[in-house]
């Protein structure tokens, strides 16, 4: 086994090569070898949901995602979800509502959201409920989130 | 300002991802320290074996004997090593033995596998019961960590005279505070100037104390010890001690490696090994008169403190002042008692110590309501405290305390007489699911308990910036409770400029005072306090060196702040914490003003049990609460329902199963907290009684929710299910059909 492969991978729009160790988790490769520390590690084993980014367009945790299987991928993590200095919807709801208190769990939980709105665009409580149940958050009781995610798809849906 | 809901300061970069916690700060050449540790509960630690085939010279290791300054952990009582050393004695199972670091972190990983201690095993307390029979006795001369006597009257000669004498016992299992960022650690330890210099930034809820720590371990004085407070991810008490220890490893292999070292726990090092909330056993008996008056009370309230002290007697002293509840009763008694244990030490967690009493005396309530049967809202209605009337440490209250109204704000709220008759109905039909709908009232003592303050004597202040904006200097730290934002609002507030132009300064003890521990639900009240006085007199200040003319715009202030500094260089005022007149307290005879003031609240909670699953499903929820002013409805809200969510899980589902001393369940996979799908949207009420001592009249807010949830909903369960043994939280699936079946079985 080679003790390094090259990975290509487009990251936020921006086309990056490393070269990582064989079993590296694509968490790893954001957050050490790009420096994109905005993805959280919660638990390393697929849990917290605070490693959460979107892979080809779907939601993975990026901490059970071996770096190979990112070959050629597209990935959006926290850090693309903004346009320049204007927050996304999803953003400025969360920053509104206080959907984010010690914001450990934030980017993952922007990330889900995002595909949720995304897949389902008026979604109930429930529905909510239900697209981010993979992601822990330990201080808000979720209520706060709830409203964030009802007023991103209002301004998304009035666009 | 007070009373508006501004943005969370630093919430931007939050959303953004681009808020610099611990793990996310990079430091070239930083090692990855990692720790090893006993995998017995006690023992004597004969050798430790390094294995074959790890290159161990390139390794930076450390052992007790290293240790420059002094092996002991500076805390409430200076018990607890570091590291134990060959020859000493290991006393639980996650005792942390060698520290070592390789830049290489699955190296590192493979390093500390092959590892092997040899340990001459001895035999462990592993409960409270063995704790209390001396089976064997392990620490001191009697295993006690803390004793506590509170005394009121004579409840003895009442006994023989009541109407009804009434008594239980409950018990409330250890939480994980799970943060959802582990415990972390980095640090430099350098020369500068010609002197060693130990740095450590972190995830830590109180600089001073690690400061404090870091200080004993090298024996080194103030100014050569520094600490930065990093975006915390969720602490709830988590990071209040357990720093000290982590803290001091990373600062160890620093300085043996004369490279930065970073110690991040992954999430099962963390759960085994980090403190947790206590587990307790209470032991209550009351007597009540024929008409359901509370006459008397006894409470025996045991928390397991694990192997070392730790913050057990002052857990220990919250949770026996909160033993008695909100009730008025002539005679009372309570004996706490915090033992050891050969388990690893639990900590602070939100609430301290109040959640384990309260859960026991709610409870209870409603089981002697049954018993003499009464109404549970009529009999504590009948025994709540008013003005006027003293508390079993003999504080009398002072404020215009109402708690009738609160709990029928509550019930009220959740339609507790509707549901309750539509219930008694629907129940016994055919069905799995059966449904109840329970409540709980209580309080949370504001700030430390007795003469805490006076000890530690917060110091902070504000500082005027170049710019002409206005920095808070404080040693508090924000964990997500919006520290930033309330002080900034009460600073404001104080100077009558906009939140904007106020910010809070980083958190690093080379520039902020010690303002104390961030605990305690104690920052908005005590330390804003200060501020409030500190941004007075920075303005006095500003006008009596004639920069600044009142009335003032804020155009008009930050252009006098801005030349005072470029004419004086620093400005900045400070204010200290002054015991407010006619607060006493004695430390030896517990009695006296325990707190400055009590938060009050009503919780209720409406149940569904599924009798197929014994799964519960919290269907709505209500929490009421007298908090004081509040100084940000919108962050208030959050830490109520975040508080509340908490309490459902260490009532429902979180429980920390042990093996010989050791935590199994160490994952979030079988560790269960709730998410999204569990938890019903919890009503908040805000009943604003504003309190002389706090800035702009608020009081404490942040431990308060966890105290009543747990209570509320075991008392939901009874209504649904009927009279059971539910004297134990979590009730789990498991625990509540084991109950069900005591019944069925008899």
């Amino acid at each position: 086994m080679a003790d390094r492969i090259d990975l290509n991978l487009t990251v936020n729009g921006a086309d990056h090569r490393v070269s990582v160790h064989p079993f590296t988790r694509l968490l790893d490769v954001l957050r050490e070898d790009l420096r994109l520390t905005g993805t959280k590690e919660g638990c390393g084993e697929g849990e917290c949901g605070a490693c959460t980014v979107l892979l080809n367009g779907q939601v993975v945790n990026s901490c059970l995602v071996p770096a190979v299987q990112a070959q050629g991928a597209v990935v959006v993590t926290v850090e693309g979800l903004a346009d320049g200095e204007r927050l996304s919807s999803l953003q400025a709801a969360f920053l509104a509502h206080n959907g984010a208190q010690c914001g450990f769990c934030t980017p993952g939980m922007l990330l889900s959201a995002t595909d949720l709105i995304h897949r389902c665009p008026n979604p109930s409580d429930d529905q909510i409920r239900d697209g981010l149940a993979g992601n822990l958050c330990r201080c808000t009781g979720y209520a706060k989130i709830l409203d964030a995610v009802h007023t991103a798809a209002e301004r998304e849906a009035a666009r | 300002m007070i009373g508006a809901s501004s943005i969370r300061k630093e919430g931007r970069a939050k959303v953004l991802g681009t808020a610099i916690y611990t793990d996310d700060k990079f430091m070239s050449g930083a090692l990855h320290g990692l720790t090893v540790r006993s995998e017995v509960p006690r023992g004597i630690l004969r050798a430790i074996h390094f294995g074959e085939g790890i290159p161990w010279e390139e390794f930076t290791l450390v052992t007790a004997a290293d240790i420059p300054g002094t092996n002991l952990v500076a805390s409430v009582v200076d018990d607890q090593p570091f590291l134990v050393g060959i020859g000493e004695e290991i006393t639980h199972s996650q005792q942390a033995v060698l520290l070592l670091a390789h830049a290489d972190r699955h190296l590192a990983e493979k390093a500390r596998r092959a590892v092997r201690l040899e340990i001459e095993e001895l035999p462990a307390v592993l409960d409270i019961q063995s704790s209390l029979d001396l089976q064997p006795l392990i620490y001191g001369t009697s295993n006690l960590l803390k004793e506590i006597r509170i005394a009121k009257g004579d409840p003895d000669p009442i006994w023989a005279q009541a109407a009804h004498v009434i008594e239980g016992e409950y018990r409330t299992g250890a939480q994980e505070q799970m943060y959802i960022e582990p415990n972390a650690m980095l640090s430099v330890v350098e020369p500068k100037d010609g002197l060693l210099q130990v740095t450590v930034w972190g995830s830590l809820q109180c600089p001073y104390y690690v400061h404090g720590a870091l200080k004993q371990l090298f024996g080194l004085p103030e100014k050569q010890v520094r600490v930065v407070a990093m975006e915390m991810g969720g602490a709830f008490g988590g990071k209040e001690d357990y720093p000290s220890v982590n803290g001091g490893h990373a600062a160890l292999l620093a300085w043996k490696s004369g490279k930065p070292v970073r110690l991040i726990y992954d999430r099962e090092e963390d759960l085994a090994c980090t403190t947790k909330r206590h587990p307790s056993r209470t032991r209550l008996r009351t007597a009540f008169d024929a008409d359901g008056n509370l006459l008397a009370l006894e409470a025996d309230f045991i928390l397991d403190g694990g192997a070392y002290a730790t913050l057990s007697p002052v857990v220990l002293s919250r949770g026996a002042v909160h033993a008695a509840g909100v009730y008025r009763c002539p005679h009372v008694r309570i004996h706490a008692r915090a033992v050891a244990t050969n388990t690893p030490p639990p900590g602070a967690f939100r609430g301290f110590g109040a959640p384990q009493s309260l859960f026991a005396m709610e409870r209870h309530m409603d089981r002697c309501a049954r018993k003499l049967g009464l109404d549970a809202v009529e009999l504590r209605r009948k025994n709540f405290l008013r003005m006027g009337d003293t508390m079993a440490t003999g504080q009398v209250i002072r404020e215009d305390l109402d708690l009738a109204g609160l709990m029928d704000r509550a019930l009220t709220a959740i339609g507790y007489r509707d549901k309750r008759a539509a219930f008694a109905l629907t129940n016994p039909e055919d069905g799995p699911i059966k449904r109840g709908v329970g409540f709980s009232v209580f309080m949370h003592g504001c700030g430390f308990t007795g003469n805490g303050e006076s000890h530690v004597a917060s110091v902070a202040g504000v500082e005027g910036l170049a710019d002409g904006t206005v920095a808070v200097l404080a040693a508090s730290t924000e964990m997500g409770q919006g520290k930033n934002t309330v002080f900034a609002q009460i600073v404001a507030e104080a100077l009558q400029l906009p939140v904007e132009l106020v910010d809070t300064a980083p958190v690093d003890t080379d520039r902020v005072p010690n303002s104390g521990p961030t605990v305690a639900s104690r920052s908005t009240m005590m330390v804003g306090r200060i501020l409030e006085d500190a941004a007075i007199g920075f303005k006095q200040a500003l006008v009596q060196q004639g920069f600044l003319a009142e009335p003032y715009t804020p155009e008009t202030f930050q252009a006098a702040v801005a030349k005072a500094v470029a004419a004086l260089g620093s400005l900045r005022c400070y204010g200290q914490y002054h015991r407010p007149p006619g607060l006493q307290w004695n430390d030896v005879t517990y009695q006296g003003d325990a707190y400055p003031t009590y938060s009050w609240a009503c919780y209720a909670a409406e149940v569904a049990v599924d009798l197929d699953t014994y799964e519960v499903k919290v269907a709505d929820f209500v929490a009421v609460q007298e908090v004081g002013r509040v100084v940000n409805p919108t962050l208030a809200a959050g830490q109520i329902e975040g508080g509340v969510a908490q309490g459902i899980g260490w009532g429902l589902w979180e429980e920390v199963t042990m093996q010989r001393g050791r935590m199994v369940n160490n994952q979030m996979t079988n560790y269960i907290i709730p998410t999204a799908m569990d938890l019903p949207r919890i009503q908040v009420v805000f009943l604003e009684n504003a309190h002389a001592g706090g800035p702009g009249g608020a009081k404490g807010i942040g431990e308060l929710p966890m105290d009543g949830p747990a209570p509320a909903v075991v008392n939901a369960l009874e209504n649904a299910l009927g009279a059971l043994r539910l004297d134990e939280v979590p009730m789990t699936p498991d625990r509540l059909l084991e109950r069900c079946e005591e019944v069925t079985h008899g």
